[in-house]
């Protein structure tokens, strides 16, 4: 589903990611995880198509097409959605109003007429009851004055709606209570399927307890130092980063 | 020089206006009253404007706004022609999803066929009426230009005052449907200059809603210098919304006065989203204790479109309140001018005052002129302002392309957004809905959502 090779990027000449490689295929959970400031966002970033950054070498390849020069929503129009580490608040218009833009431009944008507003309606309800969002919740304006778990849920919640084929979790686990994580976690679990993909990014393994992957990535200095099983995930929960460096040198 | 020629000479093309109005009145004092208090009013008011003449830019309170290419044209101050307006060509100015009482003015003339007064325990009528008529002549005397400042452009109304809505509503009534005050300018003339003049009088304890609309049906020119008094008695609640959404070739001055006596709430909103240029002077004197006053509006402009915002807030009471929050959206070469005028007089203690004027530049070329005027005397109050200026957020215009939005629909719904947050306190559910989608409409977006 989703190949990248050899990806330099960064911001105003200077790489953050200095030569990724990776790939996801259809029904795989792949954690990345790493210290601060190791590229994580950036990578997440990228592959939703924020313009900031710039890819100065290798490609990503989306379901056979590379995309490093497709617009965001164009990449959001074939599949891909990026939960926000930080999700903009948006004061004036609600939830409910932005996912139903959401939804009818990706409709439009596959010559698809706007979704039947009774449909929507169900849709709406159906999801908001799996993530345990209160219908109050739903006509409040984006993101203003949400906590900082209820902004992970709601991204969780626009991820429901709009089903993505490859999903990336950027630190969606941030902010969250444990209640709460298992709530926002149930409800990837629910989305996943062997169509589908995520890649969630992460500096704990707590959440890789409930969203179990395949594959876990370590991202250091820009780059994968190391792939492996969840048990990698558990190996650096208990004996942090260092010894990966020191393995390097 | 040669700049100073031009000086002169645009000074003797005002002058030429200015003379005509001049020698205007002198031809309307036949037909008044010997009688009248009103003469000695009118007949000062015609003095003030003759000493000073039309605003310039040498004026503070003008220094962003020059009348000047508007006072080249030659306006016809009255119209004689006979006036053909049928309903169908007005009826979508109307709030027609609900009922209203209506008063409609064509080329500055009552319609009766197209309004709908009462004076079923309330009056909502003429200002012909109440001036001519002996039972007004107590709140005549009373209230007329009590409120109004003396500056030239409202002295000129004063002068020629004739036509325009009269509403009187007694102590502890709610008027229970809104009250729309239209003014229609058909094009007979080629150019037309007019004048209404309203008085409105709140008793005590008595709550009424008033929409005033300004409305060209041609492309012929239009100026119109109005003037709007309010008074609140006590514990009175006025509910104001301007509908500022008229054609290119109209231009509007626009002198709202309200005098507020203890225990009032008075809120007026301004949508500002037509004509070629607008001027919007808009005072509040707090006359009494626990005044609340509210001023809000929304700017959206394109082309070259001027629109002003005059905003004074006199608060000459203790205990009182007064927000402000006018949002503005500038595209193309659009000027936008806020200022703000908050005057805390020394025993009005323990007031807050608070003011808000946020903008988006859309266009290079859009201005946005900004200036917020404290003059506080009293010593314990809280008095905050803030202003910004600015452009799209990035990371919020990525946020929403990032969920298949794209981006002119982004942008859209920004500006959606941003101007959506002064309509929570639009209090008439189907004008909220109009204003809605004539934001939809002037933003150029389809959001996909029904509004």
């Amino acid at each position: 589903m989703l190949k990248i090779k050899d990806l330099y990027a960064g911001l105003e000449g200077k790489d953050i990611l200095k030569g990724i490689n990776l790939e996801v295929k259809a029904g795989e959970v792949h954690a990345i995880m790493g210290p601060n400031g190791s590229g994580k966002s950036t990578l997440a970033s990228v592959v939703a198509g924020k313009e900031e950054f710039e890819v100065t070498k290798g490609e990503i390849i989306y379901e056979n097409e590379d995309i490093s020069e497709l617009d965001p929503e164009e990449r959001a129009h074939k599949g891909i959605f990026l939960s926000f580490q930080y999700p903009i608040e948006i004061p004036g218009v609600s939830v409910t109003n932005f996912i139903k833009t959401a939804i009818n431009e990706t409709r439009k944008a596959k010559k698809m007429d706007d979704m039947p507003a009774s449909e929507m309606l169900k849709m709406i309800k159906e999801k908001a009851a799996m993530l345990e969002i209160d219908r109050k919740f739903l006509s409040r304006s984006l993101n203003e004055g949400f906590s900082g778990g209820e902004k992970k849920r709601n991204e969780i919640f626009q991820m429901a709606m709009l089903e993505p084929k490859l999903a990336i979790l950027d630190e969606t686990d941030s902010g969250l209570d444990i209640d709460a994580l298992k709530v926002v976690a149930n409800g990837v679990n629910k989305l996943k399927s062997e169509d589908n993909a995520i890649v969630v990014i992460t500096h704990y393994q707590r959440l890789l307890d409930h969203i179990v992957p395949d594959f876990v990535h370590v991202l250091m200095n820009g780059k994968i130092v190391k792939s492996g099983t969840k048990e990698l995930a558990y190996e650096l929960e208990e004996r942090g980063y260092d010894w990966i460096k020191e393995e390097l040198v | 020089m040669n700049s100073g020629f031009w000086i002169l000479n645009s000074e003797l093309k005002e002058m030429s206006f200015k003379d005509k109005l001049l020698s205007s009145y002198i031809a309307l004092e036949d037909y008044l009253e010997f009688d009248s208090p009103l003469h000695d009013v009118r007949n000062n008011a015609i003095k003030i404007f003759e000493e000073k003449g039309f605003p310039t830019k040498k004026d503070e309170e003008w220094k962003y706004t020059s009348l000047n290419s508007l006072l080249k044209t030659d306006y016809s101050v009255y119209s004689n022609k006979e006036r053909n307006v049928e309903l169908q060509d007005v009826r979508k100015y109307f709030l027609n999803e609900m009922d209203t009482y209506k008063l409609v003015f064509i080329d500055g003339v009552y319609s009766s066929f197209l309004s709908e007064t009462t004076h079923d325990t309330l009056d909502v009528c003429l200002m012909s009426a109440a001036l001519n008529k002996k039972k007004y002549k107590p709140v005549i005397e009373a209230y007329f230009n009590k409120a109004a400042k003396s500056d030239s452009l409202t002295a000129l109304n004063t002068a020629f005052t004739k036509e325009g809505a009269y509403i009187h509503i007694p102590a502890h009534k709610e008027v229970e449907k809104p009250i729309e005050i239209l003014n229609f300018s058909t094009g007979n003339e080629a150019a037309m200059f007019l004048q209404p003049r309203n008085l409105i009088v709140v008793g005590e304890n008595a709550h009424v809603q008033i929409i005033e609309r300004h409305q060209s049906l041609s492309t012929n020119e239009v100026l119109t210098n109005s003037v709007t008094e309010i008074f609140a008695e006590k514990r009175a609640y006025v509910d104001y919304y301007k509908i500022q959404n008229d054609v290119e070739s109209a231009s509007l001055i626009d002198n709202t006065y309200i005098s507020q006596q203890r225990d009032t709430v008075c809120r007026v909103h301004t949508f500002s989203f037509g004509g070629k240029l607008v001027r919007n002077n808009l005072n509040y004197f707090q006359n009494g204790e626990n005044c609340d006053s509210t001023l809000k509006g929304i700017t959206i402009l394109k082309g070259k479109q001027h629109v002003d915002h005059n905003t004074l807030v006199h608060h000459i009471s203790p205990n009182c309140e007064s927000h402000q929050d006018y949002k503005g959206l500038f595209a193309d070469s659009s000027v936008g001018v806020f200022n703000g005028k908050i005057i805390v007089e020394k025993d009005a203690q323990k007031i807050d005052a608070y003011q808000q004027n946020d903008n988006i530049l859309i266009d290079d070329n859009a201005t946005i002129n900004a200036k917020p005027q404290l003059e506080i005397f009293a010593d314990d109050v809280k008095c905050s302002h803030g202003c910004t200026i600015g452009q799209f957020d990035e990371e919020a215009l990525f946020y929403l392309r990032s969920r298949g939005i794209g981006m002119k629909e982004a942008r859209g719904l920004m500006m959606y957004a941003f101007a959506n947050t002064v309509l929570e306190s639009v209090k008439i559910p189907e004008l909220k809905v109009r204003i809605n989608k004539l934001i939809a409409n002037k933003i150029g977006v389809s959001l996909g959502f029904e509004l």
